[in-house]
């Protein structure tokens, strides 16, 4: 009698460890698939900004015939480059991009003044590259963040917190502006 | 994301469950009339032999009919780079690993749809007319509402139930033939089974004359109900990919506003496919059209025009409820999602070119899918060389200047 209660606990007990293992193998894949989807996310925003770096050589190439009193905005554009492609690590990245990505759109607010290269086939090309890619570097980002906000919730979230301590999933940082001229509201004056 | 795919899963095999359900009714009537009352069990048969090789042959090559049905022409990214970048663009947003292929249908009616039953291999295609209406934030929309389809998987639903669709029509009219002419030569054959047995029949062929009235009418509306759901979620996730519903509402505001000719290659059953309705129907604006395969026009407009808190799933449903009064369209574990902090990215300028431009272009981008060869002279005239066009030189005619007609690539 006494036996046969052991054994029905024991079973009961070694049942509830299968199912407690069986889950967190379970969580443990969430969390690597998971974990891939971001890095791949990342890896995806590192393709853009990669054309990005590529492009902008060619773009200045093609202005630079037509802007001649624009060599400021030209060293700006390339030294944030030279900035961007030595950045390490996701915040350094992020505020590197965003000082590139102003850089140009200070660029193409120039532009507006030469009607002469705005008519040239081969920079309206370049600028619709230019533009996609400025769009593919903010659509990749947004997917970065998505996909990092799933990662994070997860690890912080119970019962997979627990399974993401043991294995040591660490949180993921957003990829966020850093540059303080894209956070401000801009100023609008009717005089 | 996968809560709405999966949510989305559900609520079409509930729907399709029911299209079944009326496909197999059909075929116990129709075997019990041909086979007399034990027969019902071979009718089903028959009716599930006739849906399962229809739909062998769309999966061997569906999206390929489509395609070939509306002349659509697989495009590089030299004939029209924008669009090729906003698809591209797209594919990121929505995270999947494989590009769609781009077509582009010659047709000056502005449309555009998607195809392919995995999201590695769909095809997104856009007819010339919307491509010289839209401006870049528009086709976004209009692309991105195309990718919604393809990672809402719903292009695989509405080929089946379309599938499914086409049987059930295919089974009534058969039947209602069927027993036009078994009523002009078979009469006594039944007569001579008794009196019992005829009274059953005259009552099975009533029952049988509603079935074949009713069945196709009821299976049309529960597809119809399937696309215009998908059409909303579609909207939804449009929203959600570009973070700016005001480009996709334009464009539907431009589309529908469009005074061209309806699309020339669509029908009843791929109608769904397309982003908004092709065949052009007066009183479109009422709110709960039953037998249509897209909501309103004007009303998808409003939604997205009320999303004014963010551009999530959530805030979708939310403007949803507030324009039309009806409860949510987007299922309640898709609510869940962790996703109610998307922010829009905000107002976008949009600068609209000029009406005889945009048909200009238009032209131009059917030349260019037809075959057509363009060269610029010297004297800046811009000359469209048509596809069958013999010699090597054309002469200039406003200079006078000749000039060497490059050589047509095939295809």
């Amino acid at each position: 009698m006494l036996a046969s209660v052991a054994t029905v606990v024991l079973i009961i007990i070694i049942a509830v460890l299968v199912l407690l293992i069986l889950s967190a193998i379970g969580i443990y894949n969430a969390l690597v698939r998971l974990r891939n989807q971001v890095n791949n996310a990342w890896s995806q925003i590192d393709v853009q900004l990669k054309r990005r770096h590529d492009l902008i050589p060619n773009l200045v190439e093609t202005a630079k015939g037509y802007m001649h009193h624009e060599r400021g905005t030209f060293e700006a554009i390339t030294n944030a480059r030279a900035a961007a492609m030595g950045a390490k690590g996701v915040a350094d990245a992020a505020k590197a991009e965003g000082a590139l990505g102003q850089a140009l759109s200070q660029f193409l607010l120039v532009v507006e003044n030469y009607p002469d290269l705005k008519a040239n086939q081969n920079f309206l090309a370049l600028q619709e590259e230019l533009a996609s890619t400025e769009n593919k570097i903010s659509f990749s980002r947004q997917n970065y963040n998505d996909q990092a906000m799933f990662f994070n919730n997860k690890i912080q979230m119970f019962p997979s917190n627990i399974v993401a301590g043991m294995f040591s999933f660490g949180k993921r940082d957003y990829f966020e502006i850093e540059a303080p001229a894209e956070r401000e509201v801009p100023k609008v004056s009717f005089s | 994301m996968w809560e709405l795919i999966r949510a989305n899963k559900r609520n079409s095999i509930i729907l399709m469950t029911l299209m079944a359900a009326i496909l197999l009714l059909l075929g116990y009537i129709i075997g019990a009339l041909i086979f007399g009352p034990t027969g019902g069990a071979w009718g089903i048969i028959i009716a599930a032999v006739v849906w399962l090789i229809l739909t062998a042959v769309s999966f061997a090559g569906g999206d390929q009919i489509l395609l070939m049905a509306s002349r659509a022409q697989p495009v590089t990214k030299e004939v029209h780079p924008q669009l090729f970048n906003v698809v591209e663009e797209m594919t990121i947003a929505a995270g999947l690993s494989k590009m769609p292929k781009i077509y582009i249908v010659p047709d000056p009616a502005p449309n555009a749809f998607a195809t392919g039953r995995k999201p590695q291999d769909a095809s997104i295609a856009v007819t010339a007319g919307l491509l010289g209406r839209l401006n870049r934030d528009e086709l976004q929309g209009v692309v991105a509402h195309e990718m919604s389809h393809i990672i809402h998987r719903d292009i695989l639903y509405v080929t089946l139930a379309g599938i499914m669709l086409g049987t059930i029509v295919l089974l009534s009219e058969l039947l209602i033939r069927g027993m036009f002419y078994s009523s002009l030569g078979g009469r006594r054959r039944y007569s001579s089974g008794g009196k019992g047995g005829g009274e059953a029949m005259i009552l099975l062929v009533i029952v049988a004359i509603v079935a074949a009235i009713l069945a196709p009418i009821m299976a049309h509306l529960l597809y119809f109900a399937l696309s215009r759901r998908r059409e909303y979620l579609a909207d939804a996730g449009a929203a959600r990919l570009t973070r700016y519903p005001e480009g996709l509402a334009s464009a539907l505001e431009k589309i529908s506003t469009d005074p061209s000719p309806q699309l020339a290659a669509a029908n009843k059953v791929t109608a769904p496919m397309y982003i908004v309705n092709p065949f052009k129907k007066k009183g479109q604006m009422k709110l709960s059209d039953l037998t249509s395969t897209h909501p309103p026009i004007s009303e998808r407009i409003r939604i997205l025009r009320n999303m004014t808190h963010g551009v999530s799933y959530k805030d979708y449903s939310q403007s949803y409820t507030a324009t039309t009064h009806h409860k949510t369209i987007v299922p309640p574990s898709a609510l869940r999602d962790n996703d109610r902090n998307i922010r829009d990215a905000g107002e976008k300028p949009a600068t609209d070119k000029r009406k005889a431009d945009q048909m200009r272009q238009v032209g131009d981008i059917m030349r260019v899918v037809n075959g057509f060869a363009f060269l610029t002279c010297a004297c800046g005239l811009k000359l469209k060389v048509p596809p069958n066009y013999k010699p090597n030189t054309v002469k200039c005619p406003r200079c006078g200047k000749i000039l060497e007609v490059p050589k047509k690539q095939a295809g």
